[in-house]
């Protein structure tokens, strides 16, 4: 067997510089969404609402830092040629734990998530991390670099949700704040007769917020905005 | 002891002692996980049922509010008759049966479409049973009718609820497998669930309507409630859902309008003599007019 050479590492602090960059990285200069472009498909297809977004986000933030621990604590052992496939077995476990764990504790959460819970095993940015990351470097710097990522994607997803549910529907967190529509649910549970607040001035949501290609668009303005302000990602 | 990581016989070991692992944790997972997640289906669909009555409370309780309001709960056959079994209407899967009854359509007319979409019309008419439960509404026994049909991406099932005279429309939920959020999967909310309150599933004749979902709006129509705009596929299936379904219980339903009308013709003589006197008519003159 080929020796490790294990170095004798300088004691590092938890929270040291670097490790820091582990969290904040992914969150502007590193996005797995905007910069990396992965998980693209997951953010198209859950940011109709905020809150499916924000437990998407938990979901994949739990999977990313606990496939990066164990995939890390395991990786003077896996084996080489068969390293996709661990990793690939490890994620759809823990992708599974995930969806029992939520079917039995939070049923209703469950239920809006519905396939895309299941999804995540395909999502890019968890098999990229691991790969790029959690295979190379020790438990504690994974974990950290997995919650970073996981924060990352989230960001993106909320920001996305927020204009998709805002502008597609009239509502943040599935409260109207743009007043009410004819024929929507009013809080004495009868049906509003007539519109109030902006559309009664004549407002109308835009239906085209709901559909996957305005995620795209909104994705790509997101992209558009942040190389503008940070100019170290504009290649060429 | 130094051991090669990269050899034919430590990879597939390192495979399968992964594989037995990752098994066994998501099968005892899996297995202590069931009966939470069997319980939470069943307070779902009592949840549901109470709010097809206008009654919501919180899963915790649900098992305890549904045995307060239930009265029975019975099982039909697809002729609409009361059915005697031994089966427990509670348990009754009507997704599954649903599911049954598609597949055997299309494997038994596999390659005629004519021939298929025929059966399609008169689906579910052999053998399966149609449960509903009764429940106490304001001390009035009104009839929860579960529906199941398909949407866009999957099934969409619900629970409609017709009140004591066999015809109006108490109250709707519906709830999807995977619709599209924001479009189809408005089925789900109360908005588009509310309207459905006070619809009528029989005409003045008493001929079936049912319910149907229209599109560019109901305007109205004591048959009919409005579709969601860009949820056209799940809207149809709603509406094909209610009338399909419906069609099966028309029988029973149908046995109630005429349980109730004999209550309207024999007034006791007291409440007679009492409407009389509201009324400021002579005895005489209301018998004539009876007559007439």
């Amino acid at each position: 067997m080929s020796e490790v050479a294990v170095a004798e590492v300088v004691k590092e602090p938890l929270f040291s510089k670097k490790n820091r960059a582990l969290i904040s990285n992914p969150l502007d200069d590193d996005n797995p969404i905007t910069v990396q472009v992965l998980g693209i498909c997951s953010a198209l297809a859950i940011t109709v609402q905020v809150k499916q977004a924000l437990v998407m986000t938990l979901s994949v933030m739990f999977v990313t830092a606990a496939g990066n621990v164990i995939v890390s604590a395991m990786r003077n052992y896996i084996p080489n040629r068969i390293r996709i496939i661990v990793q690939l077995v490890i994620v759809a476990a823990l992708v599974i734990l995930v969806d029992q764990v939520l079917k039995a504790f939070v049923y209703d959460i469950s239920k809006a998530l519905s396939v895309f819970v299941g999804l995540i095993i395909t999502n890019c940015i968890i098999m990229g991390r691991l790969e790029a990351f959690a295979l190379a470097n020790k438990p504690w710097p994974a974990f950290l670099d997995g919650i970073g990522n996981g924060l990352g994607y989230g960001v993106i997803l909320i920001t996305v949700s927020v204009f998709r549910e805002l502008l597609g529907s009239g509502k943040l967190w599935g409260f109207p704040v743009f007043g009410h529509k004819v024929g929507a649910l009013l809080s004495d549970g009868t049906l509003a007769t007539e519109a109030s607040g902006l559309y009664a001035l004549g407002y109308v949501d835009n239906g085209l917020m709901i559909l996957p290609p305005m995620a795209l668009i909104t994705v790509g303005a997101l992209i558009w905005i942040q190389r503008s302000r940070n100019t170290k990602l504009i290649e060429g | 002891m130094a051991v090669d990581v990269n050899s034919n016989k430590y990879t597939f070991i390192f495979a399968a002692v992964m594989v037995i692992i990752v098994a066994t944790l998501l099968a005892l997972a899996s297995e202590s996980l069931k009966p939470m997640q069997n319980e939470n289906v069943a307070n779902e669909k009592r949840q549901n049922i109470l709010s097809s009555i206008g009654i919501s409370v919180p899963a915790s309780e649900a098992k305890e509010a549904y045995e307060k309001y239930l009265v029975e709960a019975v099982v039909l056959d697809a002729n609409g008759a009361v059915k005697q079994t031994e089966l427990n209407a509670f348990d009754i899967d009507v997704l599954k049966d649903y599911k049954a009854g598609l597949s055997n359509i299309y494997k038994a007319n596999s390659g005629d479409v004519d021939a298929m979409k025929a059966e399609l019309l008169k689906f579910g008419t052999d053998g399966v049973n149609y449960p509903m439960f009764v429940l106490n509404k304001d001390g009035q026994d009104v009839y929860v009718v579960p529906v199941v049909g398909t949407g866009l991406w999957g099934p969409i099932w619900g629970y409609v609820t017709v009140a004591g005279d066999g015809k109006t429309v108490v109250g709707a939920v519906f709830d999807h497998k995977s619709e599209t959020p924001g479009l189809g999967a408005e089925i789900g909310q109360a908005s588009f669930q509310k309207p459905f309150e006070g619809k009528t599933i029989f005409d003045e004749n008493g001929s079936f309507t049912g319910i149907k979902v229209m599109k560019g709006g109901a305007k109205g129509d004591e048959h009919g409630v409005d579709a969601i705009s860009g949820g056209t596929i799940t809207s149809n299936g709603v509406s094909e859902m209610l009338l399909r379904t419906l069609k099966i219980y028309e029988p029973y339903f149908l046995g109630l309008h005429s349980a109730a009308e004999p209550e309207m013709v024999e007034l006791p003589v007291d409440s007679l003599g009492m409407s009389m006197d509201s009324l400021n008519v002579e005895v005489g003159d209301s018998l004539e007019l009876s007559v007439n």
